[in-house]
């Protein structure tokens, strides 16, 4: 049976689990038909066009999650990053795990998307805004008809989250293929702070596919910091869609830190909705193998004085595919707007490949929009320096892409976390150097 | 059961008569439709061999396969392709008797392009009695260029006379089925230039600059094909600055240039054909494939200012073949009211060290759309293939659009591949500045909009970049507001 089939079918398996008599359930209902009508998107769809989820949807995915399976906190200790005090949301196949969790409720709610949605209290907020800014699109939709369990954050006025929060997803995949859709909710309010870090964890050599949809509002004068790591095993595919509204002189950035997985697609969607805002879109990429990125980003400026600053650098070796496709739409009342774009690449070798598709759509005519792509090599001047200073040649590289990458790192605000991402790019180049020069 | 004779009578009368197409190929205009007849009509009129009436044949029938493209950035009703008149002889009878006749907005334009009398009256298609200078310079230089051993000619006269070479060439860079419009043009074109460049020569002059008006009038579906031998060199110039008034909806030209080892092609365009009215009826569908391959060491410069047409749908492209090859495109683009342009250029980059540059000027205007679409592609065994696009956009008034469709595909490592875009407007502090010094607004705006085409202008032939010039000032005018 193709999995889009099995996935309909299991539909109704799904029904029986949940509390059908919600407005919610109603959304799901009619997101499965939608599903149903658009299915897998193709290489035919111009957004997919350098990407092919063939190879993927090809095994035989669980759909249900089993009961909670036991993970020691030493196992996957490295996983977390230990030095930073965090809330801490775990999943294990898609199931929350309470024992390696810190929730909270005290001012802030730091919970999960299956209690929000259970209980009253939270049902004015997941009405008003739950699947309200998520695409419409086929696989998003899927996630929106088997949506119950993910974060759930939301930030009241005036509040500064003290801590920041950490969002893992582990899979076991202990019975063969996986698939996992979580489906996470932020919402902050007026004047308030928060700084998010996910990760997709797989621990399997079986192939699991996550299909991830996290909804963000941003409301007035807030602040919302969001980092994702993508380091998986190289049989875990990620398709990541995240869609944010942001109201006036909000301040959102997302980061994006890809460096690995089978195939990784992120779809990061930003809508503002009011003026004063500002947008930030980061991304380093650094892959090697038969791995495949696709950063897919949308930034739509509708109201004045708005700016969104993108910054994507990629380092592809071996046989990796990267893909880059912006685009940033400038609505004719969006007078004044300051829009940059900008995409570099590294190719390290002859079998790498990268597709580069920099967008503008613009109705406004004062605006100052640019965009940038550039694709290139290491300096050999610069590396011949290195050399004759006794910096040894894999070293120099090293240091040669940590530049290359360095300014969307100093954007990082936690220090323990630039730590641990420093870390993982030397790992990833293959080098004993601690890159905080 | 038996077929009887009343079997056959009473089939007879049901049946429609299956043969009863009939075109008479000594009409001047074709009925309208189009059907494997009229393919064969049409080749039957030019006197073609055999081979070319396959030819067309066979794209014919791929054409009836395909579907309009739909990803452009352009909205327009689609033609019916079977009420359009796919062949007319070129109109001999004049249509006005004396210049006084002719509508006086189209000759004060001629007038400010600096076109002179003669050619004004053969453009608005006044009778002229005898065009003394035209007609001998023509003379002149078709025996110079016979000399070198160049040939200039009509594609129909080549066909005829140089098989050979046509046979060889055409369809080679545009393949038959290439695209919908490139396969309707296949099928169907009525006329177009011919030209080939023999070893080493380099051709003394700017062809078809001093041709413009005995050429005129090749119809709407146009096909070129420039063949540059190794070693030459030719800049070819297409178009015309002077408003064409063509009552022709929808021109698919196809454009092949083939530049062999060491040759140079320098292909420039204008076109300034009827855009439509200040309300967006109208106007001319600009659906043309324009596409060279370079051999090594062989150089293609496309130079485009397109200012016309209601729609325009033109990527012309550079197969840089050959090792050391390099390609160029240089547009300007210029929208007002309601046109709608979706063009750029494709750089494929298949040998080593091969360079591409690409530099497109957009200007967008009133309720314009205006869209830049170009693709870079490096294989995978073009070592150091080196590119930069920039494409630049100008927005005035605040009801038009301008985009950006960039594709960049890189396979390669020691690939280096630069693109710049960016959007502005003309500042109200250059206005300002210009109002200071006594330049009214309408000039200022013409002073800036030539600063910001001026990299492209350059590379036009001089004659032309001057009536160029002028020509994007008069497209622009009344934006301003």
């Amino acid at each position: 049976m193709e999995l889009k089939d099995k996935l309909v079918s299991s539909f109704i398996a799904f029904e029986n689990t949940v509390d059908v008599d919600t407005a919610i359930h109603d959304i799901r209902s009619e997101a499965i038909k939608t599903f149903e009508e658009k299915g897998f998107p193709s290489k035919k769809e111009e957004a997919w066009k350098y990407t092919s989820l063939k190879s993927i949807l090809k095994h035989d995915y669980n759909v249900f999650p089993r009961e909670e399976s036991a993970l020691e906190f030493k196992d996957i200790k490295r996983y977390f990053i230990y030095d930073l005090d965090a809330y801490k949301i775990v999943f294990i196949d898609g199931k929350y795990s309470s024992h390696l969790s810190e929730t909270t409720h005290d001012k802030i709610d730091v919970c999960l998307m299956s209690s929000a949605l259970a209980q009253p209290k939270y049902s004015v907020v997941i009405n008003k805004y739950f699947n309200t800014v998520a695409k419409q699109d086929g696989l998003t939709s899927l996630n929106t008809a088997f949506s119950n369990e993910g974060a759930y954050i939301q930030i009241p006025k005036n509040t500064v989250a003290e801590k920041p929060i950490e969002i893992i997803h582990f899979s076991t995949g202990a019975e063969g293929a996986q698939l996992l859709q979580p489906r996470n909710l932020v919402v902050v309010g007026e004047n308030s702070q928060v700084q998010i870090i996910e990760r997709h964890q797989s621990l399997t050599e079986n192939p699991v596919l996550t299909n991830s949809v996290t909804e963000i509002f941003v409301d007035k004068s807030a602040i919302v910091d969001y980092y994702k790591i993508q380091n998986d095993h190289e049989n875990a595919s990620l398709v990541d869609t995240t869609c944010i509204q942001q109201q006036s002189r909000s301040i959102a950035s997302v980061h994006t830190f890809a460096f690995g997985g089978k195939i990784t697609r992120n779809n990061l969607n930003f809508y503002q909705q009011g003026e004063g805002i500002d947008s930030i879109l980061n991304g380093v990429t650094i892959i090697e193998g038969k791995q495949h990125v696709d950063h897919n980003t949308l930034v739509h400026h509708t109201e004045p004085n708005c700016e969104s600053h993108q910054d994507y650098k990629g380092i592809f070796d071996e046989k990796a595919i990267g893909v880059f496709n912006g685009k940033i739409i400038v609505d004719k009342k969006a007078q004044k707007t300051n829009a940059f774009q900008s995409n570099n690449n590294i190719l390290l070798s002859d079998s790498a490949t990268i597709n580069s598709k920099p967008q503008l759509e613009i109705f406004a005519d004062d605006v100052k929009c640019s965009h940038g792509c550039t694709i290139g090599q290491l300096d050999d001047n610069a590396l011949f320096y290195m050399r004759s200073r006794g910096i040894g040649e894999k070293e120099g590289r090293a240091l040669l892409m940590y530049a290359f990458a360095n300014n969307v790192l100093e954007s990082v605000k936690i220090p323990q976390l630039k730590n641990r991402i420093n870390k993982l790019i030397a790992k990833k180049l293959g080098v004993a150097i601690g890159f905080d020069l | 059961m038996a077929y009887t004779e009343d079997d056959l009578k009473k089939e007879l009368e049901t049946k429609e008569y299956e043969y009863g197409f009939y075109t008479d190929i000594e009409s001047d205009t074709f009925p309208v439709g189009l059907n494997e007849d009229i393919v064969r009509a049409i080749s039957l009129k030019k006197e073609e061999p055999e081979w070319m009436v396959e030819w067309r044949l066979e794209a014919f029938r791929a054409w009836k396969q395909m579907e309009e493209p739909e990803w452009a950035n352009v909205h327009y009703d689609k033609p019916d392709f079977q009420n359009i008149s796919y062949y007319s002889a070129p109109n001999k009878k004049p249509k006005y008797n004396s210049i006084d006749e002719v509508d006086p907005e189209l000759l004060d334009t001629f007038k400010r392009l600096g076109i002179s009398l003669d050619e004004q009256k053969k453009l608005a298609g006044v009778a002229v009695d005898i065009v003394v200078d035209s007609i001998s310079v023509a003379t002149t230089f078709k025996a110079t260029l016979a000399e070198k051993g160049i040939i200039f000619c009509s594609i129909s006269e080549a066909i005829r006379e140089h098989p050979e070479l046509v046979k060889k060439y055409i369809g080679s860079v545009v393949p038959q089925k290439d695209n919908f419009y490139a396969a309707l043009n296949c099928a169907v074109f009525s006329d177009g230039s011919f030209c080939y460049i023999p070893k080493g020569v380099r051709c003394p002059m700017e062809l078809s600059t001093y041709f413009r008006i005995n050429q005129a009038g090749t119809g709407q579906f146009e096909r070129t094909l420039v063949i540059a031998d190794q070693g030459s060199y030719v800049s070819y110039l297409e178009g015309c600055t002077a408003p064409s008034r063509d009552e022709n909806q929808l021109h698919a030209a196809v454009v092949e240039l083939i530049a062999l080892d060491d040759a140079e092609i320098k292909y420039s365009t204008v076109q300034n054909w009827y855009p439509g009215s200040a309300e967006g009826k109208g106007g001319v569908y600009n659906f043309v494939t324009k596409r060279g391959i370079c051999e090594a060491n062989a150089k293609i410069s496309w130079t485009q200012v397109e200012t016309g047409s209601a729609v325009t749908w033109k990527y012309p492209s550079c197969i840089l073949k050959g090792d050391n090859s390099v390609g160029e495109f240089y547009s300007i683009a210029v929208t007002n009211n309601f046109q709608q342009a979706d063009t750029g250029t494709k750089m494929i980059h298949l040998g080593k060290n091969t360079k591409s540059t690409i530099i497109s000027k957009g200007i967008s205007a009133g309720k314009s759309q205006n869209s830049y679409r170009g693709l870079v592609h490096i294989g995978s065994r073009a070592k150091n293939a080196r590119n930069f696009s920039q494409c630049d956009s100008l927005l005035m008034g605040d009801e038009c659009g301008a985009h950006t469709f960039p594709y960049i595909e890189a396979k390669n490592k020691t690939a280096q591949v630069e693109h710049e875009a960016t959007t502005s407007k003309i500042g109200e502090d250059q206005i300002f500045y210009c109002n200071q010094r006594g330049i009214d607004t309408e000039k200022a705006i013409a002073l800036i909009v030539n600063g910001f085409s001026k990299e492209v202008l350059n590379k036009l032939p001089m004659e032309f970049a001057v009536e160029a010039q002028k020509l994007l000032e008069i497209s622009l005018e009344g934006s301003v507001g």
